[in-house]
């Protein structure tokens, strides 16, 4: 079932033509990985899915529905979750504050005055999410900025399920981890996979987007300009349709390397 | 990753469970018991009952002013107008009881209502015109003072009505009245920060403003309330000031952003923003309280108070910021 279907997309900044008429389709459940050079418009793309950039031509429909004339809040309603690179986390608060950051769950204080904000319930959920995520923090009550960057990426992810998202987005998730946390965070995308959760993975990693996705569309000048299914292609061919033809062993060994 | 593998330290967990559960930074409770032990050995007469009030009446003030600063610096802001606006506060007050001959309820309402249209702008400005906060707030700084000195004649305006001086010198229940709203003032603000969303949406804000706008709160929206409320809070030290030695005084609250501003950054909020606690703040602005009392009672000269305060501040940031390099060396 297709998820998600972007038809012609064009976007263009003043003279500067960035899409060219992209089209791309994620069923349910798929995890599909965004590759192509700097330049190539990848995170022009995700922002017009999420809605913080208005496509000029083209359609976009999720689940059925025509979102191109939505914003990102009702995008976000509707299911489409990005996580970026930053992670957007507020680094001195604990897990559950980032998790619960502006729909905080509220209370009455004795009862009686409105508006306190129920940490116990925070923290309570939160513990689900990790555990939902079949992962492992050194404490909920810690602010987030001592952890490690694979601990932080799981409240980012934790967060976004919060959402109950149908499709997350994923900026470059591994570009800054250690290698035993790659591991890791790929886990937590197979996680999400399993669990019906569509994902758009962008990432520089090729072996990351090789060993995950089901899916690999190259983006090449503004186009989708290769929908290689992961099962039946390889390193070279995708570094090869990255750069756009040519000798690329030497690359693609390289890539391979890692 | 070490932190995971090496069991902290006793001292480390207490530290981190009294920062987590009471936000409070112990640190600043033990200069604060350091101090006072050093004042009650220096002077026979810094431990007695009317020197606590007196010490706690000298506090109110500074107390709400430093509430106002941990507001703002939690938020990530910054507040350089707090003594200005409080002076121009009280000649307002005054000026609406004294000059205009109005009920005391408005010139209680005037007071604050004046500090509020002050910060109003200061958040207006920050938020919409990209002016610095920085910037903003030394700029209401001298439109403040000055104003106040325009209003006043730059005379100190005398003669307040019995109600109001009640409010500065009153004593139920044999406790200042100006104590009693400090207390008052600093346990809603404590609750309005820790246990609330304003007070949650404060700190991200001041942590990380892009998480603050992924997650959809209101950023400038948000800023413009913290400064308001930061002016009304300078307003209400304004009638306290005035209050208390019963005039109208333009050249009141004169460098008391200085100690105010102190306070905060003593009591454990983060220069930079994202971190801040109202009890911290409290323990922060008795430290000044103590500090200023016991070198008076040594009869030191203020010109060194003035010089003891500045010191202060300068090591409570370094002291800070050398922690937070040492926790992210870990």
């Amino acid at each position: 079932m297709t998820l998600l279907s972007l038809q012609g997309i064009r976007k263009s900044f003043g003279a500067v033509d960035v899409l060219h008429g992209v089209d791309l389709a994620v069923d349910a459940g798929e995890v599909v990985g965004l590759v192509g050079d700097n330049g190539a418009g990848k995170s022009t793309l995700m922002k017009t899915i999420t809605g913080i950039y208005r496509a000029d031509t083209g359609s976009i429909e999720f689940d059925g529905k025509d979102i191109l004339p939505l914003d990102p809040g009702q995008r976000r309603r509707l299911g489409i979750e990005m996580i970026y690179q930053d992670l957007s986390l507020a680094k001195q608060q604990d897990v559950a504050s980032n998790i619960f950051l502006g729909r905080e769950p509220v209370k009455k204080l004795f009862g009686v005055i409105p508006g306190f904000v129920d940490k116990g319930e925070m923290d309570r959920q939160a513990t689900k999410m990790i555990e939902r995520l079949g992962a492992h923090l050194p404490s909920i009550n810690r602010s987030v900025g001592s952890f490690s960057g694979g601990q932080q990426q799981t409240v980012a992810i934790a967060r976004a399920l919060t959402f109950n998202p149908k499709l997350v987005i994923m900026d470059e998730p591994t570009a800054a981890l250690a290698v035993r946390e790659v591991q890791s965070v790929l886990d937590l995308i197979r996680r999400l996979k399993s669990e019906g959760i569509a994902v758009i993975l962008i990432s520089h990693r090729l072996n990351d987007v090789l060993s995950v996705t089901d899916r690999i569309v190259v983006l090449r000048h503004g186009r989708a300009d290769a929908d290689l299914v992961t099962a039946k292609t390889n390193m070279n061919e995708v570094v090869s349709r990255i750069v756009g033809g040519g000798d690329t062993a030497a690359a693609a060994a390289h890539e391979q390397r890692g | 990753m070490a932190s995971e593998t090496t069991q902290p330290g006793f001292w480390a967990r207490v530290q981190r469970a009294s920062v987590e559960r009471l936000h409070i930074r112990l640190e600043s409770l033990v200069v604060l018991l350091a101090l006072s032990t050093a004042m009650a050995l220096l002077s026979p007469y810094f431990l007695s009952l009317s020197n606590f009030l007196n010490i706690l009446l000298a506090t109110s003030t500074i107390g709400v002013l430093a509430i106002a600063a941990t507001f703002v610096i939690g938020s990530g802001g910054l507040d350089l107008s707090l003594g200005s606006v409080m002076g121009l506060a009280g000649v307002a007050g005054a000026f609406v009881a004294v000059n205009l001959g109005w009920p005391s309820v408005l010139a209680v309402i005037a007071c604050i209502l004046a500090g509020a249209i002050a910060g109003y702008i200061n958040g207006q400005l920050v938020t919409r015109a990209f002016v610095p906060a920085f910037i903003v707030t030394l700029g209401m700084l001298g439109l403040a003072r000055g104003l106040a000195l325009v209003i006043s004649q730059g005379r100190a305006i005398y003669g307040l009505p019995p109600e109001i001086v009640y409010i500065g010198q009153g004593r139920p229940f044999g406790i200042p009245m100006p104590v009693i709203i400090l207390v008052l003032t600093a346990i809603i603000a404590h609750c309005a920060l820790a246990y609330t969303r304003f007070g949650r949406h404060t700190l991200a804000l001041g942590d990380s403003e892009s998480a603050a706008r992924a997650a959809g709160i209101r950023v400038e929206h948000h800023r413009r309330i913290i400064y308001t409320l930061s002016g009304a809070l300078a307003g209400l030290a304004g009638l306290l000031f005035t209050a208390r030695v019963n005039a109208g005084d333009p050249t009141a609250g004169i460098n008391y952003e200085l100690t105010a501003i102190t306070a905060a950054i003593i009591g454990g909020t983060n220069l930079f923003g994202g971190r801040a606690s109202i009890l911290g703040t409290m323990i922060g602005a008795l430290i000044m309280g103590v500090l200023q009392n016991g070198l008076t009672l040594l009869a030191v000269q203020s010109y060194y108070q003035q010089m003891a305060i500045g010191a202060v501040l300068i090591l409570a940031v370094f002291i800070d910021q050398y922690q937070v390099r040492k926790e992210s060396r870990v």
